[in-house]
Protein backbone atom coordinates (compact mmCIF):
# COMPACT_ATOMS: atom_id res chain seq x y z
CA UNK A 1 0.00 0.00 0.00
CA UNK A 2 3.06 2.25 0.13
CA UNK A 3 2.84 2.71 -3.58
CA UNK A 4 -0.58 4.29 -3.35
CA UNK A 5 0.75 7.15 -1.30
CA UNK A 6 3.70 7.56 -3.57
CA UNK A 7 1.49 7.75 -6.63
CA UNK A 8 -0.81 10.26 -4.97
CA UNK A 9 1.46 12.66 -3.18
CA UNK A 10 -1.19 15.37 -3.14
CA UNK A 11 -3.44 14.69 -0.18
CA UNK A 12 -6.02 17.37 0.26
CA UNK A 13 -7.48 16.46 3.64
CA UNK A 14 -6.64 14.12 6.50
CA UNK A 15 -9.90 12.25 6.04
CA UNK A 16 -9.24 11.63 2.40
CA UNK A 17 -5.80 10.49 3.38
CA UNK A 18 -7.26 7.98 5.80
CA UNK A 19 -9.73 6.65 3.28
CA UNK A 20 -7.15 6.13 0.59
CA UNK A 21 -4.54 4.49 2.70
CA UNK A 22 -5.57 2.57 5.77
CA UNK A 23 -2.28 2.33 7.62
CA UNK A 24 -3.24 -0.30 10.15
CA UNK A 25 -2.49 -3.14 7.75
CA UNK A 26 0.00 -5.66 8.96
CA UNK A 27 0.00 -7.92 5.93
CA UNK A 28 -0.27 -7.53 2.16
CA UNK A 29 -3.78 -7.74 0.70
CA UNK A 30 -3.35 -11.09 -1.05
CA UNK A 31 -2.14 -12.77 2.13
CA UNK A 32 -4.88 -11.24 4.24
CA UNK A 33 -7.53 -12.25 1.75
CA UNK A 34 -6.33 -15.83 1.62
CA UNK A 35 -5.93 -16.05 5.38
CA UNK A 36 -9.33 -14.57 6.15
CA UNK A 37 -11.12 -16.85 3.67
CA UNK A 38 -9.37 -19.97 4.95
CA UNK A 39 -10.15 -19.20 8.58
CA UNK A 40 -13.75 -18.23 7.78
CA UNK A 41 -14.34 -21.42 5.78
CA UNK A 42 -12.77 -23.55 8.52
CA UNK A 43 -14.97 -21.98 11.19
CA UNK A 44 -18.02 -22.34 9.00
CA UNK A 45 -17.22 -25.91 7.99
CA UNK A 46 -19.18 -27.69 10.80
CA UNK A 47 -22.31 -25.79 9.80
CA UNK A 48 -21.75 -26.47 6.13
CA UNK A 49 -21.29 -30.14 6.95
CA UNK A 50 -24.55 -30.17 8.91
CA UNK A 51 -26.27 -28.70 5.88
CA UNK A 52 -24.83 -31.37 3.55
CA UNK A 53 -25.60 -34.24 5.92
CA UNK A 54 -29.24 -33.17 6.14
CA UNK A 55 -29.64 -34.02 2.44
CA UNK A 56 -27.92 -37.42 2.58
CA UNK A 57 -29.36 -40.87 3.12
CA UNK A 58 -28.48 -42.49 6.46
CA UNK A 59 -26.02 -44.74 4.63
CA UNK A 60 -24.26 -41.80 3.01
CA UNK A 61 -24.19 -39.87 6.27
CA UNK A 62 -21.87 -42.38 7.93
CA UNK A 63 -19.81 -43.34 4.93
CA UNK A 64 -16.05 -43.59 5.31
CA UNK A 65 -14.45 -41.46 3.93
CA UNK A 66 -17.06 -38.71 4.32
CA UNK A 67 -19.00 -37.88 1.16
CA UNK A 68 -18.89 -34.43 -0.37
CA UNK A 69 -20.69 -35.27 -3.60
CA UNK A 70 -23.97 -37.18 -3.60
CA UNK A 71 -27.50 -37.07 -4.95
CA UNK A 72 -29.44 -34.96 -2.43
CA UNK A 73 -32.64 -36.29 -0.92
CA UNK A 74 -35.45 -34.55 0.95
CA UNK A 75 -36.49 -37.74 2.71
CA UNK A 76 -35.04 -36.69 6.09
CA UNK A 77 -37.16 -33.58 6.22
CA UNK A 78 -40.33 -35.57 5.54
CA UNK A 79 -39.31 -38.02 8.22
CA UNK A 80 -38.66 -35.29 10.81
CA UNK A 81 -41.96 -33.67 10.00
CA UNK A 82 -43.93 -36.85 10.44
CA UNK A 83 -42.12 -37.84 13.61
CA UNK A 84 -42.38 -34.58 15.50
CA UNK A 85 -44.47 -31.48 15.19
CA UNK A 86 -41.90 -29.06 13.79
CA UNK A 87 -44.34 -26.22 13.27
CA UNK A 88 -45.58 -26.34 16.87
CA UNK A 89 -42.04 -26.16 18.24
CA UNK A 90 -41.04 -23.42 15.80
CA UNK A 91 -44.13 -21.46 16.75
CA UNK A 92 -43.33 -21.83 20.46
CA UNK A 93 -39.77 -20.67 19.82
CA UNK A 94 -41.04 -17.67 17.89
CA UNK A 95 -43.61 -16.70 20.51
CA UNK A 96 -41.24 -17.06 23.47
CA UNK A 97 -38.40 -15.19 21.70
CA UNK A 98 -40.56 -12.33 20.46
CA UNK A 99 -42.57 -12.15 23.67
CA UNK A 100 -39.53 -11.99 25.94
CA UNK A 101 -37.82 -9.47 23.66
CA UNK A 102 -40.79 -7.09 23.65
CA UNK A 103 -41.45 -7.48 27.36
CA UNK A 104 -37.74 -7.10 28.09
CA UNK A 105 -37.43 -3.90 26.06
CA UNK A 106 -40.53 -2.48 27.76
CA UNK A 107 -39.02 -3.05 31.22
CA UNK A 108 -35.39 -2.32 30.37
CA UNK A 109 -35.86 0.88 28.36
CA UNK A 110 -37.29 3.04 31.18
CA UNK A 111 -34.64 1.75 33.60
CA UNK A 112 -31.80 2.43 31.16
CA UNK A 113 -33.30 5.84 30.39
CA UNK A 114 -33.37 6.70 34.06
CA UNK A 115 -29.81 5.49 34.57
CA UNK A 116 -28.46 7.38 31.59
CA UNK A 117 -30.21 10.71 32.10
CA UNK A 118 -30.64 10.89 35.87
CA UNK A 119 -27.25 9.58 36.84
CA UNK A 120 -26.34 9.39 40.48
CA UNK A 121 -23.43 7.90 42.36
CA UNK A 122 -25.44 4.72 42.73
CA UNK A 123 -26.01 4.18 39.00
CA UNK A 124 -22.94 2.06 38.50
CA UNK A 125 -23.64 -0.03 41.58
CA UNK A 126 -27.17 -0.71 40.40
CA UNK A 127 -25.91 -1.80 36.99
CA UNK A 128 -23.31 -4.09 38.53
CA UNK A 129 -25.89 -5.55 40.89
CA UNK A 130 -28.16 -6.30 37.93
CA UNK A 131 -25.32 -8.03 36.11
CA UNK A 132 -24.44 -10.00 39.21
CA UNK A 133 -27.94 -11.52 39.30
CA UNK A 134 -27.14 -12.86 35.84
CA UNK A 135 -23.94 -14.42 37.10
CA UNK A 136 -25.72 -16.76 39.49
CA UNK A 137 -26.04 -20.05 37.68
CA UNK A 138 -29.55 -20.80 36.51
CA UNK A 139 -29.29 -24.21 38.11
CA UNK A 140 -29.24 -22.50 41.50
CA UNK A 141 -32.70 -21.16 40.85
CA UNK A 142 -34.01 -24.21 39.02
CA UNK A 143 -35.78 -25.98 41.87
CA UNK A 144 -37.48 -22.89 43.33
CA UNK A 145 -38.59 -21.72 39.88
CA UNK A 146 -39.77 -25.22 39.06
CA UNK A 147 -41.77 -25.43 42.27
CA UNK A 148 -43.22 -21.95 41.71
CA UNK A 149 -44.19 -22.74 38.13
CA UNK A 150 -45.77 -25.97 39.32
CA UNK A 151 -47.72 -24.18 42.06
CA UNK A 152 -48.91 -21.55 39.59
CA UNK A 153 -49.90 -24.26 37.13
CA UNK A 154 -47.47 -22.83 34.61
CA UNK A 155 -45.29 -25.85 33.96
CA UNK A 156 -45.07 -26.61 30.25
CA UNK A 157 -46.51 -23.21 29.35
CA UNK A 158 -45.27 -20.60 26.93
CA UNK A 159 -45.88 -17.78 29.40
CA UNK A 160 -43.56 -19.32 31.99
CA UNK A 161 -40.76 -19.38 29.44
CA UNK A 162 -41.45 -15.79 28.38
CA UNK A 163 -41.16 -14.61 31.98
CA UNK A 164 -38.01 -16.59 32.65
CA UNK A 165 -36.32 -15.51 29.39
CA UNK A 166 -37.23 -11.88 30.02
CA UNK A 167 -35.76 -11.90 33.50
CA UNK A 168 -32.62 -13.70 32.54
CA UNK A 169 -31.96 -11.33 29.62
CA UNK A 170 -32.96 -8.18 31.47
CA UNK A 171 -29.54 -7.27 32.97
CA UNK A 172 -27.83 -7.50 29.58
CA UNK A 173 -30.61 -5.49 27.95
CA UNK A 174 -30.44 -2.71 30.55
CA UNK A 175 -26.68 -2.57 30.11
CA UNK A 176 -26.85 -2.37 26.31
CA UNK A 177 -29.59 0.25 26.30
CA UNK A 178 -27.81 2.26 28.98
CA UNK A 179 -24.63 2.45 26.90
CA UNK A 180 -26.58 3.49 23.83
CA UNK A 181 -28.62 6.17 25.65
CA UNK A 182 -25.49 7.52 27.28
CA UNK A 183 -24.21 8.62 23.88
CA UNK A 184 -27.11 11.05 23.54
CA UNK A 185 -26.05 14.53 24.67
CA UNK A 186 -28.20 15.53 27.67
CA UNK A 187 -28.47 19.06 26.27
CA UNK A 188 -30.81 17.82 23.57
CA UNK A 189 -33.16 16.40 26.20
CA UNK A 190 -32.83 19.59 28.18
CA UNK A 191 -33.93 21.58 25.15
CA UNK A 192 -36.90 19.31 24.54
CA UNK A 193 -37.88 19.64 28.17
CA UNK A 194 -37.67 23.42 27.99
CA UNK A 195 -40.08 23.29 25.09
CA UNK A 196 -42.50 21.52 27.38
CA UNK A 197 -42.16 18.00 26.03
CA UNK A 198 -43.65 15.34 28.29
CA UNK A 199 -41.58 12.35 29.30
CA UNK A 200 -43.22 10.12 26.71
CA UNK A 201 -42.81 12.70 23.94
CA UNK A 202 -39.21 13.23 24.92
CA UNK A 203 -38.62 9.48 24.72
CA UNK A 204 -40.63 8.98 21.55
CA UNK A 205 -39.33 11.97 19.56
CA UNK A 206 -35.82 12.51 20.90
CA UNK A 207 -34.37 9.44 22.60
CA UNK A 208 -35.91 6.75 20.39
CA UNK A 209 -34.80 8.21 17.03
CA UNK A 210 -31.29 8.82 18.35
CA UNK A 211 -30.90 5.37 19.86
CA UNK A 212 -32.80 3.29 17.33
CA UNK A 213 -29.59 1.42 16.44
CA UNK A 214 -28.97 0.48 20.06
CA UNK A 215 -32.59 -0.53 20.62
CA UNK A 216 -32.62 -2.73 17.52
CA UNK A 217 -29.34 -4.31 18.44
CA UNK A 218 -30.52 -5.03 21.99
CA UNK A 219 -33.70 -6.59 20.67
CA UNK A 220 -31.79 -8.70 18.17
CA UNK A 221 -29.37 -10.06 20.76
CA UNK A 222 -32.24 -10.88 23.10
CA UNK A 223 -34.06 -12.63 20.27
CA UNK A 224 -31.02 -14.77 19.48
CA UNK A 225 -30.37 -15.62 23.13
CA UNK A 226 -34.00 -16.58 23.77
CA UNK A 227 -34.29 -18.64 20.60
CA UNK A 228 -31.18 -20.61 21.54
CA UNK A 229 -31.86 -20.94 25.26
CA UNK A 230 -31.73 -24.56 26.31
CA UNK A 231 -31.50 -24.89 30.09
CA UNK A 232 -34.91 -23.54 31.05
CA UNK A 233 -36.58 -24.98 27.97
CA UNK A 234 -35.29 -28.44 28.75
CA UNK A 235 -36.38 -28.26 32.38
CA UNK A 236 -39.61 -26.25 32.39
CA UNK A 237 -41.48 -27.27 29.27
CA UNK A 238 -42.23 -30.49 27.45
CA UNK A 239 -44.72 -31.55 24.81
CA UNK A 240 -47.13 -28.64 24.79
CA UNK A 241 -44.85 -25.61 25.02
CA UNK A 242 -41.63 -27.27 23.82
CA UNK A 243 -39.33 -25.01 21.82
CA UNK A 244 -36.98 -26.03 19.04
CA UNK A 245 -34.25 -26.59 21.65
CA UNK A 246 -36.35 -29.31 23.28
CA UNK A 247 -37.15 -30.79 19.86
CA UNK A 248 -33.44 -31.14 19.14
CA UNK A 249 -32.69 -32.57 22.56
CA UNK A 250 -35.24 -35.32 21.87
CA UNK A 251 -33.03 -36.41 18.97
CA UNK A 252 -30.00 -36.70 21.21
CA UNK A 253 -30.99 -39.94 22.88
CA UNK A 254 -28.76 -42.82 21.88
CA UNK A 255 -30.95 -44.64 19.43
CA UNK A 256 -28.41 -45.56 16.82
CA UNK A 257 -26.77 -43.54 14.13
CA UNK A 258 -29.49 -41.45 12.53
CA UNK A 259 -27.25 -38.58 11.59
CA UNK A 260 -29.10 -37.54 8.47
CA UNK A 261 -32.41 -37.15 10.30
CA UNK A 262 -30.64 -35.47 13.20
CA UNK A 263 -29.03 -33.04 10.76
CA UNK A 264 -32.32 -32.30 9.06
CA UNK A 265 -33.99 -31.56 12.39
CA UNK A 266 -31.04 -29.43 13.49
CA UNK A 267 -31.03 -27.53 10.24
CA UNK A 268 -34.73 -26.81 10.59
CA UNK A 269 -34.17 -25.62 14.15
CA UNK A 270 -31.32 -23.23 13.47
CA UNK A 271 -32.12 -22.05 9.93
CA UNK A 272 -34.62 -19.32 10.93
CA UNK A 273 -32.34 -17.67 13.48
CA UNK A 274 -29.11 -18.12 11.48
CA UNK A 275 -30.61 -16.62 8.33
CA UNK A 276 -32.17 -13.85 10.38
CA UNK A 277 -28.77 -13.29 11.99
CA UNK A 278 -27.04 -13.04 8.61
CA UNK A 279 -29.33 -10.25 7.51
CA UNK A 280 -29.24 -8.38 10.79
CA UNK A 281 -25.57 -8.87 11.71
CA UNK A 282 -24.53 -5.34 10.74
CA UNK A 283 -27.29 -3.90 12.87
CA UNK A 284 -26.51 -6.28 15.73
CA UNK A 285 -22.82 -5.42 15.76
CA UNK A 286 -23.43 -1.66 15.93
CA UNK A 287 -24.93 -1.81 19.38
CA UNK A 288 -22.92 -4.75 20.64
CA UNK A 289 -20.12 -2.61 22.00
CA UNK A 290 -21.37 -2.25 25.58
CA UNK A 291 -19.65 1.11 25.70
CA UNK A 292 -16.37 -0.48 24.69
CA UNK A 293 -16.03 1.83 21.71
CA UNK A 294 -15.58 5.50 22.43
CA UNK B 1 -29.05 17.50 35.35
CA UNK B 2 -29.24 21.21 35.98
CA UNK B 3 -33.03 21.33 36.16
CA UNK B 4 -34.52 22.54 39.42
CA UNK B 5 -35.07 19.64 41.76
CA UNK B 6 -38.77 19.44 42.33
CA UNK B 7 -40.21 16.34 43.92
CA UNK B 8 -41.03 15.20 40.40
CA UNK B 9 -37.43 14.99 39.25
CA UNK B 10 -36.48 12.96 42.27
CA UNK B 11 -39.35 10.52 42.05
CA UNK B 12 -39.34 10.01 38.32
CA UNK B 13 -35.97 8.27 37.96
CA UNK B 14 -36.91 5.81 40.66
CA UNK B 15 -40.32 5.16 39.17
CA UNK B 16 -38.72 4.40 35.82
CA UNK B 17 -36.25 1.99 37.33
CA UNK B 18 -38.75 0.31 39.63
CA UNK B 19 -40.05 -2.36 37.24
CA UNK B 20 -36.58 -3.58 36.29
CA UNK B 21 -35.19 -3.49 39.80
CA UNK B 22 -38.33 -4.93 41.36
CA UNK B 23 -38.61 -7.90 39.04
CA UNK B 24 -34.90 -8.65 39.18
CA UNK B 25 -34.95 -8.41 42.96
CA UNK B 26 -37.83 -10.90 43.16
CA UNK B 27 -36.11 -13.10 40.57
CA UNK B 28 -33.07 -13.19 42.81
CA UNK B 29 -34.42 -13.13 46.34
CA UNK B 30 -37.35 -15.53 46.16
CA UNK B 31 -35.39 -18.45 44.71
CA UNK B 32 -32.54 -17.63 47.05
CA UNK B 33 -34.74 -17.82 50.15
CA UNK B 34 -36.38 -21.02 48.97
CA UNK B 35 -32.99 -22.50 48.20
CA UNK B 36 -31.71 -21.61 51.65
CA UNK B 37 -34.78 -23.28 53.20
CA UNK B 38 -34.47 -26.40 51.03
CA UNK B 39 -30.78 -26.67 51.82
CA UNK B 40 -31.52 -27.00 55.54
CA UNK B 41 -34.07 -29.82 55.33
CA UNK B 42 -34.13 -33.44 54.27
CA UNK B 43 -36.10 -33.28 51.06
CA UNK B 44 -36.01 -35.99 48.44
CA UNK B 45 -38.60 -36.08 45.67
CA UNK B 46 -38.56 -39.87 45.77
CA UNK B 47 -39.33 -39.99 49.50
CA UNK B 48 -42.48 -37.97 50.09
CA UNK B 49 -43.31 -37.10 53.66
CA UNK B 50 -42.19 -34.75 56.37
CA UNK B 51 -39.34 -32.45 55.58
CA UNK B 52 -37.17 -32.80 58.63
CA UNK B 53 -34.54 -30.34 59.74
CA UNK B 54 -31.15 -31.46 58.51
CA UNK B 55 -28.83 -28.81 59.85
CA UNK B 56 -25.73 -28.60 57.72
CA UNK B 57 -25.84 -32.24 56.60
CA UNK B 58 -26.66 -31.33 53.01
CA UNK B 59 -23.69 -28.97 52.80
CA UNK B 60 -21.34 -31.54 54.26
CA UNK B 61 -22.67 -34.15 51.86
CA UNK B 62 -22.28 -31.91 48.84
CA UNK B 63 -18.81 -30.65 49.66
CA UNK B 64 -17.46 -34.10 50.55
CA UNK B 65 -18.85 -35.53 47.33
CA UNK B 66 -15.77 -36.79 45.45
CA UNK B 67 -17.08 -34.93 42.41
CA UNK B 68 -17.10 -31.54 44.16
CA UNK B 69 -13.53 -30.31 43.75
CA UNK B 70 -13.17 -31.74 40.24
CA UNK B 71 -16.34 -29.82 39.33
CA UNK B 72 -14.92 -26.56 40.72
CA UNK B 73 -11.69 -27.17 38.83
CA UNK B 74 -13.46 -28.11 35.60
CA UNK B 75 -15.60 -24.98 35.78
CA UNK B 76 -12.53 -22.78 36.15
CA UNK B 77 -10.62 -24.59 33.40
CA UNK B 78 -13.60 -24.38 31.06
CA UNK B 79 -14.15 -20.66 31.63
CA UNK B 80 -10.44 -19.81 31.56
CA UNK B 81 -9.67 -21.78 28.40
CA UNK B 82 -12.66 -20.54 26.44
CA UNK B 83 -12.02 -16.91 27.38
CA UNK B 84 -8.32 -17.28 26.58
CA UNK B 85 -8.97 -18.90 23.20
CA UNK B 86 -11.72 -16.51 22.13
CA UNK B 87 -9.92 -13.33 23.20
CA UNK B 88 -6.59 -14.21 21.57
CA UNK B 89 -8.08 -15.65 18.36
CA UNK B 90 -10.77 -12.97 18.34
CA UNK B 91 -8.20 -10.17 18.32
CA UNK B 92 -6.10 -11.87 15.63
CA UNK B 93 -9.16 -12.54 13.48
CA UNK B 94 -10.40 -9.01 14.05
CA UNK B 95 -7.09 -7.64 12.77
CA UNK B 96 -7.20 -10.00 9.81
CA UNK B 97 -10.59 -8.78 8.59
CA UNK B 98 -10.29 -5.17 9.77
CA UNK B 99 -9.29 -3.72 6.42
CA UNK B 100 -11.12 -4.18 3.12
CA UNK B 101 -10.35 -7.21 0.95
CA UNK B 102 -12.31 -9.10 -1.71
CA UNK B 103 -15.33 -10.84 -0.21
CA UNK B 104 -15.05 -9.23 3.24
CA UNK B 105 -18.83 -9.12 3.62
CA UNK B 106 -19.20 -12.86 3.02
CA UNK B 107 -16.26 -13.69 5.27
CA UNK B 108 -17.90 -11.71 8.06
CA UNK B 109 -21.17 -13.57 7.64
CA UNK B 110 -19.34 -16.93 7.66
CA UNK B 111 -17.34 -15.97 10.75
CA UNK B 112 -20.33 -14.83 12.76
CA UNK B 113 -22.58 -17.81 11.94
CA UNK B 114 -21.64 -20.14 14.84
CA UNK B 115 -22.89 -17.52 17.32
CA UNK B 116 -26.46 -18.02 16.09
CA UNK B 117 -26.40 -21.80 16.49
CA UNK B 118 -28.23 -23.07 19.53
CA UNK B 119 -26.02 -24.88 22.07
CA UNK B 120 -28.04 -28.08 21.68
CA UNK B 121 -27.33 -28.26 17.95
CA UNK B 122 -23.73 -27.20 18.50
CA UNK B 123 -23.30 -30.11 20.90
CA UNK B 124 -24.94 -32.72 18.66
CA UNK B 125 -23.10 -31.53 15.58
CA UNK B 126 -19.69 -31.82 17.21
CA UNK B 127 -20.50 -34.99 19.14
CA UNK B 128 -21.57 -36.94 16.07
CA UNK B 129 -20.54 -35.50 12.75
CA UNK B 130 -17.21 -33.99 13.85
CA UNK B 131 -15.88 -36.03 16.77
CA UNK B 132 -17.21 -39.52 16.28
CA UNK B 133 -14.13 -41.79 16.35
CA UNK B 134 -15.32 -43.91 13.41
CA UNK B 135 -17.41 -41.83 11.05
CA UNK B 136 -16.56 -38.29 12.14
CA UNK B 137 -14.87 -35.75 9.92
CA UNK B 138 -12.00 -35.31 12.37
CA UNK B 139 -11.40 -39.06 12.44
CA UNK B 140 -11.11 -39.01 8.66
CA UNK B 141 -8.72 -36.06 8.84
CA UNK B 142 -6.57 -37.96 11.33
CA UNK B 143 -6.57 -41.06 9.09
CA UNK B 144 -5.50 -38.91 6.13
CA UNK B 145 -2.41 -37.97 8.06
CA UNK B 146 -1.80 -41.60 8.94
CA UNK B 147 -2.76 -41.10 12.59
CA UNK B 148 -5.09 -43.15 14.77
CA UNK B 149 -8.42 -41.31 15.11
CA UNK B 150 -9.00 -39.81 18.54
CA UNK B 151 -12.02 -40.79 20.60
CA UNK B 152 -12.59 -37.20 21.61
CA UNK B 153 -15.48 -37.49 24.06
CA UNK B 154 -13.94 -40.44 25.90
CA UNK B 155 -10.27 -39.49 25.93
CA UNK B 156 -10.47 -35.68 25.95
CA UNK B 157 -13.96 -34.90 27.32
CA UNK B 158 -13.23 -31.49 28.81
CA UNK B 159 -11.15 -30.41 25.82
CA UNK B 160 -14.01 -31.46 23.53
CA UNK B 161 -16.45 -29.31 25.46
CA UNK B 162 -13.98 -26.42 25.40
CA UNK B 163 -13.67 -26.70 21.60
CA UNK B 164 -17.45 -26.65 21.15
CA UNK B 165 -17.98 -23.69 23.46
CA UNK B 166 -15.03 -21.74 22.04
CA UNK B 167 -16.36 -22.33 18.51
CA UNK B 168 -19.64 -20.78 19.61
CA UNK B 169 -18.15 -17.75 21.38
CA UNK B 170 -15.25 -16.89 19.08
CA UNK B 171 -17.55 -15.03 16.65
CA UNK B 172 -18.96 -12.94 19.49
CA UNK B 173 -15.51 -11.88 20.71
CA UNK B 174 -14.37 -11.32 17.15
CA UNK B 175 -17.36 -9.08 16.37
CA UNK B 176 -16.76 -6.86 19.37
CA UNK B 177 -13.09 -6.52 18.47
CA UNK B 178 -13.92 -5.75 14.83
CA UNK B 179 -16.28 -2.98 15.91
CA UNK B 180 -13.69 -1.61 18.28
CA UNK B 181 -10.86 -1.76 15.75
CA UNK B 182 -12.91 0.38 13.39
CA UNK B 183 -12.53 3.25 15.84
CA UNK B 184 -8.77 2.86 16.19
CA UNK B 185 -7.14 6.18 15.38
CA UNK B 186 -5.61 5.60 11.95
CA UNK B 187 -3.68 8.86 11.94
CA UNK B 188 -2.02 7.92 15.19
CA UNK B 189 -1.13 4.56 13.66
CA UNK B 190 0.28 6.26 10.62
CA UNK B 191 2.28 8.68 12.75
CA UNK B 192 3.77 5.76 14.66
CA UNK B 193 4.64 4.08 11.38
CA UNK B 194 6.32 7.21 10.07
CA UNK B 195 8.35 7.38 13.24
CA UNK B 196 9.81 4.05 12.32
CA UNK B 197 7.89 1.67 14.58
CA UNK B 198 7.45 -1.87 13.33
CA UNK B 199 4.18 -3.82 13.16
CA UNK B 200 4.75 -5.55 16.49
CA UNK B 201 5.44 -2.32 18.31
CA UNK B 202 2.32 -0.74 16.83
CA UNK B 203 0.32 -3.81 17.85
CA UNK B 204 1.50 -3.88 21.46
CA UNK B 205 1.65 -0.14 22.11
CA UNK B 206 -1.36 1.10 20.14
CA UNK B 207 -3.75 -1.71 19.25
CA UNK B 208 -3.66 -3.69 22.48
CA UNK B 209 -4.24 -0.67 24.77
CA UNK B 210 -7.10 0.40 22.49
CA UNK B 211 -8.64 -3.06 22.85
CA UNK B 212 -8.42 -3.13 26.67
CA UNK B 213 -12.01 -1.99 27.08
CA UNK B 214 -13.57 -4.38 24.57
CA UNK B 215 -11.52 -7.18 26.10
CA UNK B 216 -12.97 -6.36 29.51
CA UNK B 217 -16.45 -6.41 28.00
CA UNK B 218 -15.89 -9.74 26.23
CA UNK B 219 -14.51 -11.32 29.41
CA UNK B 220 -17.42 -10.03 31.49
CA UNK B 221 -20.13 -11.25 29.12
CA UNK B 222 -18.53 -14.59 28.38
CA UNK B 223 -18.01 -15.19 32.08
CA UNK B 224 -21.70 -14.63 32.69
CA UNK B 225 -22.68 -17.21 30.10
CA UNK B 226 -19.87 -19.70 30.68
CA UNK B 227 -20.56 -20.03 34.40
CA UNK B 228 -23.76 -21.80 33.47
CA UNK B 229 -22.67 -23.95 30.54
CA UNK B 230 -25.12 -26.84 30.53
CA UNK B 231 -26.47 -28.05 27.18
CA UNK B 232 -23.07 -28.83 25.70
CA UNK B 233 -22.23 -31.12 28.63
CA UNK B 234 -25.71 -32.58 29.07
CA UNK B 235 -25.92 -33.65 25.44
CA UNK B 236 -22.37 -34.80 24.76
CA UNK B 237 -20.61 -36.33 27.76
CA UNK B 238 -23.20 -36.14 30.56
CA UNK B 239 -20.34 -34.95 32.71
CA UNK B 240 -18.30 -38.08 32.10
CA UNK B 241 -16.43 -40.26 31.78
CA UNK B 242 -16.54 -40.31 35.56
CA UNK B 243 -16.48 -36.65 36.50
CA UNK B 244 -14.00 -35.60 33.83
CA UNK B 245 -16.28 -33.00 32.28
CA UNK B 246 -18.65 -32.24 35.16
CA UNK B 247 -18.90 -28.54 35.98
CA UNK B 248 -20.74 -26.96 38.91
CA UNK B 249 -23.94 -26.49 36.94
CA UNK B 250 -23.98 -30.09 35.85
CA UNK B 251 -23.10 -31.45 39.30
CA UNK B 252 -26.04 -29.62 40.88
CA UNK B 253 -28.29 -30.74 38.05
CA UNK B 254 -27.20 -34.32 38.67
CA UNK B 255 -28.08 -34.04 42.37
CA UNK B 256 -31.49 -32.50 41.78
CA UNK B 257 -32.96 -34.09 38.70
CA UNK B 258 -31.06 -37.36 38.57
CA UNK B 259 -30.80 -38.15 42.28
CA UNK B 260 -33.97 -36.20 43.15
CA UNK B 261 -32.27 -34.93 46.29
CA UNK B 262 -33.59 -31.39 46.59
CA UNK B 263 -31.81 -30.76 49.88
CA UNK B 264 -28.33 -31.59 48.63
CA UNK B 265 -28.97 -29.91 45.29
CA UNK B 266 -30.02 -26.73 47.10
CA UNK B 267 -26.90 -26.79 49.23
CA UNK B 268 -24.98 -27.16 45.97
CA UNK B 269 -26.89 -24.28 44.44
CA UNK B 270 -25.86 -22.06 47.34
CA UNK B 271 -22.27 -23.06 46.76
CA UNK B 272 -22.71 -22.12 43.11
CA UNK B 273 -24.05 -18.73 44.14
CA UNK B 274 -21.10 -18.16 46.47
CA UNK B 275 -18.75 -19.42 43.77
CA UNK B 276 -20.28 -17.05 41.20
CA UNK B 277 -19.97 -14.18 43.66
CA UNK B 278 -16.31 -14.87 44.28
CA UNK B 279 -15.66 -14.98 40.55
CA UNK B 280 -17.71 -11.86 39.91
CA UNK B 281 -16.05 -10.01 42.78
CA UNK B 282 -12.70 -10.23 41.04
CA UNK B 283 -14.32 -9.65 37.69
CA UNK B 284 -16.10 -6.51 38.78
CA UNK B 285 -12.90 -5.09 40.25
CA UNK B 286 -11.24 -5.81 36.93
CA UNK B 287 -13.80 -4.48 34.47
CA UNK B 288 -16.15 -2.43 36.65
CA UNK B 289 -14.34 0.79 35.92
CA UNK B 290 -14.92 0.21 32.25
CA UNK B 291 -18.69 0.20 32.60
CA UNK B 292 -19.20 3.94 32.98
Amino acid sequence: MNTVAQQNPVVSSPTQFAVQKPPSQFLPVALRTAGAWIVALLLFFPLGWLFLTAFKTEQQAISVPPLFLFAPTLENFHEVNSRSDYLLHAMNSLITSLGSTILGLAIAAPAAYSMAFFRTKKTRDILLWMLSTKMMPAVGALLPIYVMAQTAGMLDSVSALIIVFTLSNLPIMVWMLYTSYKDIPPEILEAARMDGATLWKEFRHVVLPLSVGGMASTGLLCLVLSWNEAFWSLNLVAAKAGTLATLIASYSSPEGLFWAKLSAASLLAIAPIVIFGWFSQKQLVQGLTFGAVK
Amino acid sequence: MSSPSSSNTRLLPRALMAPAIGTLFLWMIVPLCMTIYFSLVNYNLMQPGEKTFAGLDNFTYFITDPDFWPAVWNTLVLIGSVIGITVVLGVLLGLLVNDPFPGRGIVRVLLISPFFVMPAVNALLWKHMMMNPNYGVLADLWRNFGLTPVDWLTDWPLLSVIIMVAWQWLPFACLIFITSLQSLDREQMEAARMDGSNAFQRFFYLTVPHLARPMAVVIMIEMIFLLSIFAEIFITTSGGPGNASTNMTFLIYKQSLMNFDVGVASAGALFAVIFANIVSFFLVRMVGKNLD
